[in-house]
């Protein structure tokens, strides 16, 4: 109870230093007083400090499990495993929102101290917009979201946490994709206050990159690790549903995938200098509209932790505050960084650039449309909708051919102007891709125009990017993204086309044929233990070189109440993941039997790693042309 | 503000304007959603809304295919619950449903949505099993073609499968009195 005190203390702490923070800041700027960017970089750090406190504050009533504090209470349970115990604190509303905000304070404090080289006043510019940030979430956090309230009676047990958020990937999730969403905090602050100091130029550009690459990179990862969780953990047999809550992070990735290339244009060329600051301000904007919409309860859904209205309507009203500074600003400021009045030349890099955030906005758009438009319409009219997958196929697939083939030849361009001159290179590329294409074609069922062209596409796109690691002057961490992107989007196609489910009813010692591969139902086992006594089913899984794969799912009959529960058994291989399940029929000596093949599975989660280290390669990189 | 005023007196006053109408625009329907009373009430709209769709699911223990028309005609008044072990909310009005499974005219039916047998049944074991039937619908396509939003997602229907009540969301103290009302006439 003491410690909820005190934790709740600390958290006010830290609000009076942001303030403190913010009003050296003002000061600073209209009086120019040489001592007070000390005071500035004294209070940022105990502004930091009274996070930290809280946070541990919190962990540590974790950790001992206090039930007194009512957030404990309702996520924890004292016979968790210790990891659990430590990762239940961001696995709920309150709790969540103090990570976002130690991420908050601790980025803040990190630019300061990074950007001594930059100018003055665009560095405490930053700093206000900023701490206008850090103020709204420590108001949000203190005031509807208090992670420290007390319950008294002390109640014995807490109620746990829910079991389907035990799990590894979905405890380091949050951290992962909250560093990329804060990131772009930083980027909106950098991009307000480069636009009212004028800095608006390639010395900014080169600066802001370094963050927009860790936001992105983070933004991936945790994307990834959700993706992850779902496939494992729901067994809902996929990794991807286009469901709301995934929507919206997937468009500040969009945006700030955007921002990415368009950045290196401005740093380079001195070009897109008023579009950049749009994509940097509408980035934030897209990752605060995630929170309102996932947190609001307006969207039902996984991240829905409880349906409190005051809390939507605060995020509401705070997101509608920045968006109108921000607007303004930009309005006011516009002429104050004016626009080079350069040619660009069609064939050159900046062509490119702009093509790829064109598809970039379209993609955007879409998803965008999709995740909130049932919103409007209900408001509207009443009328409720679902927009499934069916809807982003449509409007996604056919877009992406063009997309793939400008992505292959795009990072061959050079600024400026490329001299085109047709080299014999891509005729041979052209008959590789081909060759390749027909053989893919061969070994796939299902054959239709729009799969085959791209197929074409994504083999012409993997070859390019491949063929760019040999050339001189090359960038090789946009090679990596780039082949993890093209390797990506090939698995999820091979895997989406491909996969099979066989469901069929037999005896021990059946067996039926999957495609090349011949499963038996070999023999069947019962296994008595404390709270349940399971069967397990041995199934051989044959293919044409006899090679032989076992696999053991089970079924468990729990004895208190009597119910009978199945256990999938997962094979992941390099080329595909074997999934099976069986299930007893009443009164029978026959099972239920479902064999799913599920190929190119694991090549998903590689492929993005790929994407992610080439992010990673980027940030550490030294060498100044590396995107 | 004197940047203000200047920028004021030029051409971009329009279309500024409207941007601004726009976003204010955004925020009435956010806010309104927000607000928005999730109980709907389906007697103004058409004859098509006002019934639910028949369908056939397997029952989560059993895996025995269920008509849902077939065990609404048993009783009076059926509630058609939406509800998934991965949903937090679903979790929380898990006791309304058990507090209206002692109406003796009335059945709850669960839907389990987009769901795996082990959690969902761990689920009913931990927090209680207020359905009388439960059919998977694993992936979804017949929560669907009911017209639900999302988990958890609540139809109130009598022997005709007319539809009464239908809460978006997880129920509250007022539903619960709300259905209790019309069930007991």
């Amino acid at each position: 109870m003491i410690l909820s005190n005190a934790g709740f203390l600390s958290l006010s702490l830290g609000l009076i230093s942001s303030f403190a923070v913010f009003l050296c800041t003002v000061l600073n700027i209209k009086k120019n007083l040489l001592n007070l960017e000390k005071k500035i970089y004294k209070f940022l750090t105990l502004q930091f400090f009274f996070v930290v406190i809280g946070f541990f504050i919190l962990l540590y009533t974790f950790i001992i499990s206090d039930f007194s504090n009512e957030t404990v209470y309702n996520n924890s349970h004292s016979t968790k495993p210790l990891f659990y115990k430590v990762t239940g604190l961001w696995g709920n509303h309150e709790g969540s929102l103090l990570l976002w905000l130690l991420v908050l304070t601790s980025f803040i404090l990190f630019f300061f101290f990074s950007s001594k080289d930059e100018p003055k006043n665009f560095r405490l510019y930053t700093v206000i917009f900023h701490q206008i940030i850090v103020i709204g979430f420590f108001i949000f956090v203190l005031k509807t979201s208090n992670p420290f309230d007390i319950i008294f009676p002390v109640p014995p047990e807490g109620l746990g946490l829910n079991p389907i958020l035990q799990d590894p990937a979905l405890a380091i999730h949050p951290p992962i994709l909250y560093v990329g969403y804060v990131g772009t905090s930083i980027i909106f602050a950098s991009a307000l206050s480069a636009m009212v100091t004028g800095y608006v130029n390639n010395l900014w550009a080169k600066n802001l990159k370094k963050w927009v690459l860790i936001s992105w990179t983070f933004l991936t990862g945790g994307i990834l690790l959700g993706s992850i969780w779902a496939y494992y953990e729901l067994g809902w047999g996929g990794f991807w549903f286009w469901d709301p809550v995934e929507n919206i992070s997937l468009i500040p990735w969009l945006s700030l995938t955007a921002l990415l290339h368009c950045i290196s244009t401005l740093e380079k060329r001195d070009l897109f200098k008023n579009w950049s600051i749009i994509l940097s301000i509408v980035t934030f904007m897209f990752s605060v509209t995630g929170t309102f919409l996932v947190r609001s309860g307006i969207l039902n859904s996984v991240h829905t932790f409880a349906n409190d209205p005051s809390r939507g309507i605060y995020i509401l009203i705070f997101l509608f505050v920045l968006i109108f500074i921000s607007f303004v600003i930009f309005l006011v400021f516009e002429n104050k960084n004016l626009e080079n009045k350069k040619e660009i030349f069609f064939l050159s890099k900046e062509t490119s650039v702009l093509i790829n955030n064109w598809f970039m906005i379209y993609f955007l758009s879409v998803v965008l449309i999709g995740t909130v438009y049932p919103i409007f319409l209900d408001v509207i009219t009443s009328e409720k909708i679902s927009v499934g997958p069916p809807f982003y196929n449509k409007l996604l697939i056919p877009f992406l051919v063009p997309f793939f083939l400008f992505m292959s030849v795009g990072p061959s361009m050079s600024w400026i102007k490329t001299n085109l001159k047709f080299k014999a290179n891509y005729i041979y590329y052209f008959l590789l891709t081909s060759f390749a294409t027909i053989i893919t074609i061969y070994f796939l069922t299902q054959k239709d125009f729009l799969l085959i062209i791209l197929i074409f596409s994504l083999v012409f796109l993997s070859i390019k990017t491949l063929t760019n690691f040999f050339k001189n002057n090359t960038n090789h961490a946009q090679n990596l993204s780039h082949l993890g992107f093209a390797m990506l989007m090939l698995s999820i196609l091979f895997n989406s086309v491909s996969s099979t489910e066989i469901i069929k009813n037999i005896k021990v010692g059946e067996s039926f044929i999957s495609k090349n591969e011949k499963i038996t139902f070999e023999e069947i086992k019962t296994n008595e233990k404390k709270n349940y006594s399971s069967i397990i089913g041995t199934f051989e899984v044959k293919n044409k070189n006899n090679k032989i794969i076992k696999l053991y799912p089970e079924i468990r009959v729990y004895n208190q109440p009597v119910i009978a529960t199945s256990e999938a058994a997962i094979k992941t291989t390099l080329f595909k993941d074997r999934f099976i399940t069986i299930n007893l029929i009443k009164d029978e000596q026959l099972f239920n039997v479902r064999y799913q093949n599920k190929p190119f599975m694991i090549w998903i989660w590689i492929s993005t790693l790929i994407i992610i280290f080439g992010g990673t390669f980027a940030i550490f990189s030294k060498k100044k042309n590396y995107l | 503000m004197g940047v203000l005023l200047r920028f004021l007196v030029k051409k971009k006053i329009t279309y500024s304007f409207l941007i601004l109408v726009f976003f204010v625009f955004c925020f009435l329907v956010f806010n309104k959603a927000l607000i928005k009373d999730k109980i709907y009430s389906p007697e103004f709209k058409n004859e098509k809304t006002t019934y639910l769709t028949d369908f056939s699911l397997p029952e989560l223990y059993s895996s025995n295919y269920i008509k849902l028309s077939e065990i609404i005609e048993n009783k009076d008044f059926s509630i058609i619950n939406i509800w998934a072990s991965w949903c937090v909310p679903c979790r929380e009005e898990n006791d309304l449903l058990k507090s209206l499974s002692s109406l003796s005219s009335l059945q709850i039916i669960g839907i389990n949505y987009k769901d795996r047998k082990k959690n969902s049944i761990k689920f009913l074991n931990d927090y209680g099993n207020p359905f009388k039937y439960n059919l998977v619908d694993k992936d979804g396509t017949e929560s669907i073609n009911l017209g639900a939003y999302g988990v958890p997602e609540t139809f109130l229907v009598n022997k005709n499968r007319k539809i009464l009540i239908k809460i978006i969301g997880p129920i509250n103290d007022n539903v619960v009195k709300q259905i209790e009302e019309i069930v007991n006439g």
